[in-house]
């Protein structure tokens, strides 16, 4: 595929029993995009992996991936797919090389190809070393590693991750990171990939799409979202608690007030700056214990759109 | 129609289960030894039986080697699916369902390592039978037919097994079914030729038990040589349980595995 969306959704639902774990969602994918689908747990980010996989029938719309049709094509789909679930299956008894020799068997890649195949990913993720030692002396990275290097047995156009670093080190993170940006950058690799951590979506996403309670509230580049919030915040953490009032009335003289978790911020109105704000606190006769310059965040963007901070969000006992 | 591709998976799943089972002692060493444990204990302890009119051997052992086999199909079952209820918990089985493979396959690889196990297993029972002094009246021919009617047998266990694990999803769960089949197996002709036991409900339980035919067929060979109608009815309940338990696994991966 050249060009072109590798991924179109239209109005996908997925219900559990009364539960919407889905609810009417549209997003498009370019081939060789980086698209980084951002929510709190609970907010229906693998419920939707899970779909566009083929691996749960959607309740209603439509998805293609590859240009197939998920609901009725489902074994085209996943010939040009390949995944790395939230939980990294694998078996601790075998050793990677033994993953990868399974891995082709049932991808039906046997002979030469299959040694050649299997030695160029064990080199490709670092795991040469640690080939034949079992799964279950391997640390969290490696076993993302091994299981980045399982989805990419057969070639696949389109790769979905799920969750790829949640848990691991930031050095087996940036190492994953990499590796991702790789795949699309070299080989044109269209990368559905899911995550809880803003900073993920930020430095890998072309485009992210942040979803709530099973609904898309806002989609774009990381650039375009924050431009959207525009202006940066100041929060200021009083030295004493019951000092709020009197620190919201000067903060309120340089912008609107928004929801902070530690103590007063407002998002500061066009050609204000931290200056005016000491400023401002210093004649007022506050003293504050920190004073906070925030650029625009995509954590921002999700406070903006859901009234709530992604940070630590959760959507409940929803499906995730 | 099985094509190539399909034999070439199902071979890599029935590997993968036999190495994962031969990497766990716990696995391999209680399906060996246990079994034949009970067999020294109920061979010491019942060897008088042997003087009963009508008993139909002079060797206890002999009379009672049938019962390792069947014995060993469980262990082999319980543990081929505990492994699968471990993959289903693990997310193994997505993995696998998201290659071209057929979910008959998966049964079919799942069933072939404990097969394989139940078959390696009874050759080795076999072995120890023959090197203690048991003698195989049907000959070398009878031999390989223990060996296939033991096949038969860990097929239709291990597909009762596996819809087990695929219903449930725990392998707690299948564990709990060991007991149901040890009492089964006691409330059989296993210690006891059935014509020897008591006009009581015991007998009544045995001759309606099914695993009663398994261990007659199996022991026919051994004490008896060709007897055709044990081994016809042992065959007939090893298969007629084979496809039930296959049809209801089958069905059970369906609704597991809800691909599109």
């Amino acid at each position: 595929m050249t060009g072109g969306a590798a991924i179109e959704v239209e109005q996908l639902e997925r219900a559990f029993k009364d539960v919407h774990a889905v609810n009417g969602i549209d997003l498009q994918v370019e081939t060789g995009e980086i698209y980084g689908f951002l929510g709190p747990n609970g907010a229906g980010k693998s419920t939707t992996v899970h779909m566009l996989t083929t691996l749960l029938p959607p309740t209603a719309g439509t998805a293609r991936v590859g240009g197939f049709d998920v609901r009725h094509e489902g074994p085209k789909v996943r010939r040009v797919i390949g995944a790395a679930l939230q939980e990294a299956a694998l078996d601790p008894l075998l050793t990677g090389r033994e993953h990868l020799r399974l891995q082709m068997s049932l991808h039906n890649i046997r002979g030469e190809a299959r040694k050649a195949r299997s030695d160029e990913l064990l080199e490709r993720v670092g795991l040469t070393q640690a080939a034949d030692r079992k799964v279950r002396t391997y640390s969290g990275g490696m076993k993302r590693r091994l299981d980045l290097a399982l989805a990419l047995v057969h070639r696949p156009r389109i790769l979905f991750l799920d969750e790829p670093t949640t848990g691991l080190d930031v050095q087996s993170r940036s190492a994953l990171w990499e590796e991702v940006a790789r795949l699309a950058r070299n080989e044109g690799v269209t990368v559905f990939l899911t995550t809880q951590y803003l900073e993920e979506a930020d430095v890998l996403a072309n485009r992210v799409g942040i979803i709530d309670k099973g609904t898309i509230v806002a989609e774009g580049t990381p650039a375009a979202l924050k431009a959207t919030i525009g202006r940066p915040s100041v929060e200021a953490v009083p030295l004493q608690r019951d000092h709020d009032p009197r620190v919201l009335e000067v903060l309120r003289r340089f912008g609107e007030p928004i929801a902070s978790t530690r103590g007063v911020a407002v998002r500061l109105q066009d050609g204000l700056g931290l200056t005016d704000v000491v400023r401002g606190l210093d004649s007022a006769g506050i003293e504050v214990e920190e004073l906070m310059l925030h650029a625009p965040t995509l954590d921002d963007v999700f406070l903006a759109k859901t009234g709530r901070l992604l940070e630590g969000a959760s959507n409940g006992d929803q499906p995730s | 129609m099985i094509t190539s591709p399909t034999v070439n998976q199902v071979g890599s799943l029935a590997w993968r289960s036999i190495v994962r089972q031969a990497r766990q002692p716990a696995h391999v060493i209680p399906p060996l030894l246990f079994p034949l444990a009970l067999l020294a204990v109920n061979s010491g302890g019942l060897h008088a039986a042997t003087s009963l009119p009508g008993f139909p051997t002079k060797s206890f052992v002999a009379f009672a080697l049938a019962v390792p086999f069947i014995q060993g199909a469980l262990f082999a079952t319980l543990n081929g699916g505990a492994d699968l209820a471990r993959d289903i918990q693990t997310g193994f089985l997505n993995r696998l369902a998201l290659t071209p493979m057929r979910s008959s396959a998966v049964i079919a690889g799942h069933l072939a390592g404990v097969v394989a196990q139940g078959i390696f297993q009874t050759t080795f029972y076999l072995v120890v039978g023959l090197a203690i002094g048991v003698g195989i009246h049907a000959g070398i021919g009878g031999g390989l037919v223990i060996l296939v009617l033991a096949a038969l047998v860990c097929l239709g266990f291990g597909a009762f097994g596996t819809f087990v694990a695929l219903q449930t999803g725990s392998g707690e769960a299948t564990q709990a079914t060991f007991p149901i089949f040890f009492v089964f197996l006691f409330i059989s002709s296993m210690n006891m030729p059935r014509n020897l036991l008591g006009h009581t409900w015991f007998r009544i339980a045995a001759t309606i038990n099914p695993v009663s035919y398994l261990i007659e067929g199996f022991r026919s060979l051994v004490i008896q040589g060709w007897n055709f109608e044990a081994l016809g009815l042992a065959f007939g309940v090893a298969i007629g349980f084979a496809v039930v338990a296959i049809t209801l696994s089958s069905l059970a991966m369906k609704r597991r595995m809800t691909r599109t």
